[in-house]
């Protein structure tokens, strides 16, 4: 109850600025009825992500309500679910999204295999899923379908905006360190086809391969330097990397190498090192305090005042969700799932992060991310040099999407 | 390679079965004491590292001296053994008298708990420690760096066993934990007090968990999952070591050790199942590990802990079930299409769980490993129809071709240990079955599984299918219910309640037993390929851990003492998780506190509370 009162008052400070930015100042509260959305998510399992998710989105939706709704005057309404974290339990609740809440459709889930699981029940049901956080390339190449739309920038682009920041590096002997589940492996496997062409002649020489969330952070640090190579591209998150980098910092791992590290710029991973962040590793990331549009900022501060922390990778993307899906239900103008996907089909969005098209060719957003270099400042470490690359510069070219999506 | 990265690389392995080998004493202690497989175990490691990230930087503000570090790190592991107390005393003391299974359910309930108060305690984001002072460095050894507080780590425990010993070989208590452990009636005979001495042995098993954890916090964060990471790998250490023996599992710590340092150089993708590898291979060739002994009740006619007297349908029983089938047939005339899928899941559910008791209420053979039969199941239907385009009929009949298959296969080894090796067997294969389904990415799809498992059209809608699936389960619950009365299940008991006496007579028991494994591993599979056409999908999670504790969970709510308590315990476990998932984040401790209370309100299972409501209590055993 509390946390209602406050997310209220909250609301009133810091969304009117955002609320102008978004949508131009229309008075008119939203009325009529409620356009109903599913949103399930690992909220138990991946709640350092999916919470502070969530409460962009309800910033988002609130904003959007009080500035007059979608599809002329109806409010947006989100039906948070938990997927349990696992495809069996994550079917399961969909079905009760669609059937017994009567949403319009479903949007979010986290891990790859559920989102899989998630995109081909809504393939069968024929019914919108708007993927937002799972990164697999599967959910929009080889197992695309028709209803099955996603936002992020998938683990190819990410990889892809890393190895273009290499250009002009000199390292040619590389090692791996990748999670063992399909996240970690597509990483390892887009790099090792990518990085040929930003550094020719560049070459594997140790890939290691822990199980996700064990990492026996000693012995893998010994056999990857055991392989002395000049540069290593990293693909661990979360506990794994503090235990990573730590044990890699004690043992000199990291000196005199260069690092390619995916995500470790988001807060959620960054803030828990510390000050053992490394300094001078490329990653990708979301240096919130460095993006000066006006509308992020007003976002931002919006964001800050009512839930009184600082922004996460998780909190922009909630956000950037709801602008785009927002932005499709006044273009649709209806909640018929054939009429949203072709709706969705191009369609561009202005968002906190810029322009935002969804390609219709693979069902991938554009929403690009930001690559920079890891900095220590004081305690935490930080971004430098950073630029935001947008995902339309990164994605799979048009030829092997066909290639894997024969119908598109 | 040259000889200081040998080095280095097997110092760390050392550190690394140090660490193991703390929390892995303290299991294998309460185990030999209480004989309670606590899962809780994990959950005290976690809390031992929670409470240190916040005890510690409040104790190094003081000072940064190394003896608070260590003071604060003592602290929590003391902290955690009070909660061990806290669990014996508000819990496991109230259910020593039940089977000793339902112990495991009640620190099963304690996971769940505690995985969601850290999240509320602490919150999400993982929670980095400080490192040691004085310790923070690097060591140079033969031109490699090996940090400083590892080689630290190393001397813990040696140490650690060194006092251990001290203390089980010179103090009364030592002696009692080793009398208790050789033989827990006798030593309640001879007038030891029982319940403190478990209460003392909680704590001492609870704060070796915390001070693990506690010693990790240099190394590792904080985090939310580090319970369930820890606790398989603790539970091989103590089986392959011998389960009550601390020395044993000290040897066990160090073999997994150096394995997983030389495993990630050799095969960098697979260390994880290498140690289910290892403790498969020291089973087979050391049914009790490897410094373990004989459990007493081998040999002896134990207390039975199953289906005592399978009494038939009375009136009223009979009544019950005719009503429950009819009920599930009439139900897609009216029920709404949510709840016919949550139908449809029970009954799946239901079948997996009876025939899991067919095994453990049946035939006295605890698996711990079942859903590998129900994942192998769906994989082979789903399998056929996505990757051969073979229809949903033929794959269904598959489906338990599959489970009966693997089940043949590994029961053959399962069927010649018994009690917890026998179980910890099963879960290395089941581990083993996983491996393959998550790293055979070309045909299994790796963890992403295998999307477009759905019925054949005539099947497609909800309704229909839910008959189908009706059909196949109340099939196949009736055949093997008619198997449990039959001479064969008889067999089964008899062979669960005496060995010896079974052989006696003349059965032979590993035969019987390897068939009974195999009929459950066919139900089980059954159960997988339908539960794949419901969902359209399977991947790994459905042969996991979590699954296999979901079936045990199942059927000891509903009472291994029952013939048909399965089936009312998966559609209880069911509806609790269905019920609290749609209305809060901390789902999980929920889910753990109705475990609890059903196990302290219906102690001998729901299908027990209604034997004991009838008046039909089997015979008391004294």
């Amino acid at each position: 109850m509390g946390e209602k009162a406050i997310s209220r008052r909250g609301a009133l400070v810091g969304g009117g600025v955002a609320a102008a930015a978004l949508v131009g100042l229309r008075p008119a509260r939203a009325q009529g009825a409620p356009v109903r959305i599913g949103e399930l998510n690992s909220y138990s399992r991946m709640a350092a992500f999916s919470v502070p998710y969530r409460n962009a989105m309800q910033l988002a939706a609130d904003t959007i309500n009080r500035a007059g709704g979608v599809m002329g005057g109806r409010p947006l309404e989100f039906i948070f679910r938990d997927d349990g974290a696992t495809p069996g339990d994550a079917v399961r609740v969909a079905e009760d999204l669609l059937t017994r809440e009567n949403v319009a459709f479903i949007a979010g889930t986290f891990l790859s295999n559920v989102g899989l699981a998630v995109a081909d029940f809504a393939n069968q049901r024929k019914r919108l899923f708007f993927a937002t956080e799972p990164l697999s390339d599967a959910i929009t190449m080889a197992q695309g379908n028709r209803y099955t739309w996603r936002l992020r920038p998938n683990t190819y682009m990410q990889t892809r905006m890393l190895t273009e920041a290499a250009r002009g590096q000199t390292a040619r002997r590389w090692g791996i360190v990748a999670p063992n589940y399909e996240y970690g492996q597509s990483a390892a496997a887009n790099f090792k086809r990518l990085i040929t062409q930003s550094i020719p002649g560049a070459q594997i020489v140790v890939e290691q391969y822990p199980a996700l969330g064990r990492v026996d952070a000693g012995a893998t640090v010994g056999a990857l330097s055991q392989a002395r190579p000049d540069a290593i591209f990293n693909v661990l998150f979360g506990p794994d990397l503090t235990a990573f980098v730590r044990e890699g910092n004690t043992r000199g791992l990291f000196e005199r190498r260069l690092v390619l590290s995916l995500l470790s710029g988001e807060p959620e991973y960054m803030i828990p090192l510390g000050d053992e962040c490394p300094e001078g590793w490329i990653v990708t990331g979301y240096p919130w305090e460095q993006v000066d549009a006006p509308a992020h900022r007003a976002y931002v501060e919006a964001y800050r005042a009512r839930f009184n922390e600082t922004p996460r990778m998780g909190s922009l993307l909630g956000y950037v969700t709801v602008e785009v899906l927002a932005n499709l239900l006044n273009k649709a103008n209806s909640l018929d799932s054939e009429a949203l996907v072709e709706a969705l089909r191009d369609l561009r969005s202005d968002t906190v992060t810029g322009p935002v098209t969804m390609r219709g060719l693979d069902h991938q957003g554009t929403m690009g991310t930001w690559v920079g270099e890891t900095v220590l400042r004081g305690r935490t470490g930080a971004m430098r040099n950073v630029r935001y690359v947008d995902g339309a510069e990164v994605m799979f070219p048009e030829a092997e999407v066909r290639a894997a999506r024969p119908n598109a | 390679m040259d000889p200081g990265f040998l080095l280095v690389q097997s110092l760390s392995g050392l550190a690394s079965a140090s660490s193991l080998f703390v929390i892995a004493s303290g299991l294998t202690l309460v185990f030999g004491v209480t004989r309670i497989v606590n899962f809780a175990h994990g959950s005290f490691y976690m809390l031992g590292a929670y409470i240190a990230v916040t005890v510690v930087p409040w104790l190094l503000e003081l000072d940064r001296s190394p003896w608070l570090f260590f003071a604060g790190v003592l602290l929590s592991a003391l902290a955690v053994g009070l909660l061990g107390v806290a669990m014996e005393l508000l819990l496991l003391r109230r259910i020593y008298k039940v089977p000793e299974l339902f112990q495991l359910l009640a620190t099963f309930g304690v996971v769940l708990m505690v995985q969601d108060a850290v999240l509320w305690i602490w919150g999400p984001v993982d929670i980095t420690g400080p490192r040691a002072p004085g310790l923070r460095h690097g060591v140079e050894i033969l031109d490699q760096r090996f940090p400083a507080y590892e080689l630290f780590l190393i001397f813990v425990g040696p140490a650690v066993l060194g006092l251990l010993w001290l203390l089980m070989h010179r103090t009364r208590f030592g002696i009692l934990i080793r009398a208790a452990t050789r033989d827990r009636e006798m030593v309640g005979a001879l007038g030891v007090n029982q319940a403190l001495l478990f209460t003392a042995t909680l704590f001492l098993g609870a704060f070796l968990a915390g001070l693990g954890g506690a010693l990790q916090i240099p190394r590792v964060s904080a985090s939310a999952q580090m319970d369930l990471s820890i606790i398989t790998e603790v539970f091989v250490v103590t089986v392959i070591g011998g389960m009550g023996s601390v020395t044993g599992a000290f040897l066990a710590a160090l073999l997994i050790g150096q394995l997983q340092a030389f495993g990630v150089l050799i095969f960098p993708k697979i260390t994880l199942v290498l140690v289910f590898v290892l403790m498969a291979a020291v089973l087979v060739v050391k049914p009790w590990g490897l410094l373990g002994r004989p459990e007493p009740a081998a040999g002896r006619a134990a207390l039975p802990e199953g289906i005592l007297h399978p009494r038939r349908f009375g009136v009223v029983e009979g009544t019950i079930a005719m009503l429950a089938v009819a009920t599930a047939f009439v139900l897609p005339l009216f029920a709404d299409a949510y709840t016919l899928k949550v139908a449809t899941e029970v009954l799946v559910l239901a079948l997996a769980a009876f025939s899991l008791n067919f095994l453990v209420g049946n035939g006295g053979i605890v698996s711990f490993g079942h859903a590998a039969y129900f994942g192998l199941g769906a994989y082979a239907a789903g399998l056929l129809v996505t990757r051969l385009g073979v229809p949903m009929e033929p794959a269904l009949v598959a489906a338990p071709l599959a489970g009966a298959f693997f089940a043949a296969l590994f029961g053959f080894f399962v069927v010649r240990l018994s009690g917890i090796y026998l179980a910890m067997l099963t879960l290395a294969f089941a581990q083993i079955a996983y491996a393959v389904c998550f790293q055979w990415v070309e045909v299994t799809g790796g963890d992403n599984g295998v999307v477009g498992v759905w019925p054949s059209p005539w099947a497609a809608s909800r309704q229909v299918y839910f008959y189908v699936v009706a059909v196949c389960a109340v099939a196949g619950i009736a055949a093997m219910r008619h198997v449990i009365y039959a001479p064969f299940g008889a067999t089964l008991r008899a062979a669960r309640d005496s060995e010896v006496r079974a052989d006696a007579i003349g059965v032979d028991v590993r035969t019987h037993r390897w068939l009974g494994f195999t009929l459950a591993g066919a139900a089980a599979g059954l159960a997988g390929g339908l539960y794949a056409f419901s969902k359209g999908s399977m991947d790994p999670t459905l042969l996991g851990i979590p699954t296999s504790v979901d079936f045990l969970a199942m059927i000891l709510l509903g009472g291994i003492q029952t013939v048909m308590g399965p089936v009312i315990g998966a559609a209880a476990f069911h509806s609790i998780k269905d019920v609290f998932m749609p209305l809060t984040d901390y789902w999980r401790f929920f889910l753990g506190a109705s475990i609890i209370a059903l196990v302290l309100i219906f102690p001998r299972g729901l299908g027990g509370a209604y034997g004991k409501l009838r008046g039909s209590r089997p015979v008391q055993h004294a």
